[in-house]
């Protein structure tokens, strides 16, 4: 499912030395560090897969499971967007360009860039929603389905922040569009300069019109309040369930399934996941404290 | 009539050739672990003879109760599981697995050659065999493999020993974990007055009986043995029904028993410690002063650690309900859909070493007299902050659509809860 090398697999503890090349600040307190291989050898031979984590460390305060947001097809461009809010996320903000970093993945599940493609009961639709740095792991598959766009129906990508300048990759929609891929925005609260949407993303995709609710596959991240009513309005549109992709966030510490914080019900999020069908979680998201 | 003397497939070790084992394991490179009487329980440590050995020494176990007592004998394995296990040989509970030291080219990350010696485990129990078998798929049953377990594991000799008598907190019978040692031994021994009936499990174990003065057993020893180990399932007083264990708990997931036990339970992580087949960890950094050396150190965690489950926005499982909820369901529920079987192995450890004598048989079985299925969430309001636990800044339409059931026919027929 994963295209995890061998290497991860037989020593799942080793991590590789990176470097941040470069940062490109998002929104307030979000940025995004490209990373690159300080071995040549790793760094050819690395990939990954949209919705894939690696495990930043920054020696001597721990490590943070973080998404790529980068172009699959391009794994030499390494990118990683991260909000500064706890110990290590914070010192790599605090680093800058230069800093020294390990590396290990990538690990887990991706989003189900196979079931887009096009089968003999015609092309794909493809809805996007996305809250807050939710939009982070949703980016790679943006740029893969950026790639085979011809061979795709309707696709749309719906992001929701709190404030417009919240919203991230602000400079990229307009080149998603000319692929022809519609970017709908919306924020919590509104600026004088804002004169788009304001509300919840899920009133967005309320509204969308689904013309192949059969051949339509919804993939989402942002907050699990968020993605239960994406769900919930996907399924109300006549969306399958198991067409419906969620990605989900839980602790990680090891990455690889062995030391059990990441657990859902009888899924670790680290390996079974982040990235999950909805059928998966669905007994599970309800339970509160799980 | 079969002759008493006519052998049977097993052979019979004189008592003292016990001490000459553990000489052989130790000259082969060994490091021979076993029981041993340290603070008033007899726990795992290094063996350098057989007079380490808890002789003539059992226990008496309750809920919350631990006790040594005097038996008048000269047996060597009189007693039933105390509060150590093997894992903590095969899963240390502190170990460096990575380390990263500090250059002109920036951070190098290394991991630690692993020098452990060879373990032979002497006294391994039926339940103990099975708790091995769940960690060996815990840690390398799936794509990723755990290689500090692997090593040690691969190399691990295990002499087995059945029980032939059993606390009041054993129920291995219920989770089919014992007393009989079935297979995964290399050699596994039965205790009687005057020495061990022997059966061999691997061409490693036969390699090590071989150089023990043994002889065939007589089917006279053979059946002695036979009613030693029957008197081990006579004692065992308790049971827990696992029937339909798995849904039985899953769908219980707001049965009020767990606020009940909640009230007990001191959230101590002391179940977690003692259980053969938790297997959570988590890892710190060490650093020299200079911070120009780290070592990654790997402890044992808990899920009963407030800490666990520890996300970016808050603590998933904040109270001892929840925290209780997930230890119990994990073990006996959703450990079956991860590793295919349960994570109990009906060793009694976490009753007897749980401060206020929280029974799960008990639990289990409160919530099986009086099942409450799931109580489901109503339809979340606006205002309502509480989706699995953690306060997030609730956004929500006004005009939802009641929420997703199982059952709900808006899912595919496949997709719906098989119970």
């Amino acid at each position: 499912m994963s295209s995890v090398d061998s290497s991860v697999t037989r020593d799942p503890w080793r991590s590789h030395s990176v470097g941040v090349r470069h940062v490109i600040a998002e929104a307030p307190g979000i940025a995004t560090y490209e990373l690159t291989f300080n071995n040549q050898n790793v760094a050819s031979t690395y990939r990954f897969l949209p919705g894939q984590f690696n495990m930043l460390y920054v020696p001597g305060i721990g490590e943070s499971a973080i998404s790529i947001s980068s172009d699959p097809h391009s794994p030499q461009t390494l990118r990683h967007t991260i909000r500064a809010v706890g110990g290590v996320t914070q010192a790599i903000a605090k680093g800058g360009i230069g800093m020294s970093l390990g590396l290990r993945g990538p690990f887990g599940s991706h989003w189900p860039i196979d079931r887009c493609l096009p089968t003999n009961d015609g092309q794909r639709d493809i809805i996007i929603v996305a809250g807050g740095i939710g939009l982070a792991p949703l980016r790679s598959v943006i740029y893969s389905l950026c790639r085979q766009r011809d061979r795709l129906g309707k696709v749309v990508v719906m992001l929701g922040a709190k404030w417009p300048e919240d919203l991230l990759y602000r400079n990229e929609y307009s080149s998603w569009k000319e692929r022809g891929i519609e970017v709908q925005t919306t924020v919590d609260r509104a600026t004088d300069d804002w004169h788009r949407n304001v509300g919840v993303v899920t009133a967005l995709l309320n509204r969308w019109r689904v013309d192949r609710p059969k051949q339509t596959i919804v993939m989402s991240c942002g907050p699990e309040v968020m993605m239960r009513y994406v769900v919930q309005s996907a399924l109300q549109h006549h969306v399958p369930a198991s067409n419906i992709w969620v990605a989900l966030e839980r602790h990680m510490n090891c990455a690889v399934g062995l030391c059990g914080h990441c657990q859902l019900g009888p899924a670790f999020l680290c390996k079974d996941g982040p990235v999950l069908p909805y059928p998966r979680v669905v007994d599970w998201l309800k339970v509160q404290a799980l | 009539m079969p002759d008493a003397n006519v052998s049977s497939d097993a052979a019979f070790l004189e008592k003292a050739e016990l001490n000459q084992l553990i000489r052989i394991l130790r000259e082969s490179g060994y490091r021979v672990v076993g029981p041993k009487i340290e603070q008033n329980a007899i726990v795992y440590a290094e063996l350098e003879s057989a007079n380490d050995l808890p002789i003539g020494w059992s226990d008496a176990q309750e809920p919350g109760i631990y006790r040594l007592r005097r038996n008048d004998t000269e047996s060597y394995f009189a007693y039933n599981v105390g509060p150590h296990s093997w894992k903590q040989f095969l899963f240390p509970p502190r170990i460096t697995v990575a380390t990263a030291d500090r250059t002109e080219d920036g951070w190098q990350m290394d991991v630690p050659e692993d020098n452990v010696r060879m373990f032979a485990f002497l006294g391994v129990r039926a339940c103990e065999l099975k708790a091995i078998a769940i960690q060996d798929r815990v840690f390398m049953g799936g794509a990723y493999v755990d290689p500090i377990y692997q090593k040690r594991r691969e190399a691990a000799l295990i002499i087995a020993v059945n029980c032939t008598q059993a606390a009041k907190t054993c129920f291995c019978t219920s989770m089919n974990s014992g007393p009989r040692c079935l297979d995964g031994y290399d050699l596994a021994l039965t205790e009687f007055f005057n020495g061990f009936e022997v059966e061999v499990g691997s061409a490693a174990g036969a390699a090590v009986l071989k150089k023990l003065a043994h002889r065939p057993a007589t089917l006279d020893e053979s059946s002695t043995a036979a009613k030693e180990r029957s008197r081990a399932i006579d004692q065992i007083s308790k049971h827990m029904s696992t029937e339909g264990i798995r849904d039985l708990l899953l769908k219980n997931l707001e049965h009020p028993r767990w606020d009940q036990v909640a009230e007990r339970c001191l959230s101590c992580a002391n179940c977690t410690m003692v259980c053969p087949t938790c297997f959570c960890s988590t890892v710190s950094e060490v650093a020299d002063l200079q911070g120009d050396h780290v070592e990654r150190l790997r402890t044992w965690d808990s899920c009963f650690n407030l800490d666990f489950s520890y996300i970016a926005g808050g603590i998933v499982r904040n109270d001892r309900r929840s925290r209780y909820r997930q230890w119990l369901t994990h073990k006996l529920a959703s450990w079956q859909d991860q590793f295919d079987s349960s994570g109990c192995v009906g060793c009694g450890r976490c009753i007897a070493w749980c401060p206020v004598g929280i029974d799960l048989t008990e639990e289990v079985a409160a919530i099986r007299n009086e099942p409450s299925e799931n109580r489901t969430l109503p339809v979340i309001q606006p205002s309502d902050s509480r989706v699995c636990g953690i306060s997030r800044v609730p956004v929500a339409p006004s005009t939802d659509p009641p929420p997703i059931q199982p059952n709900d026919p808006r899912l595919d027929r496949s997709e719906r809860n098989p119970s």
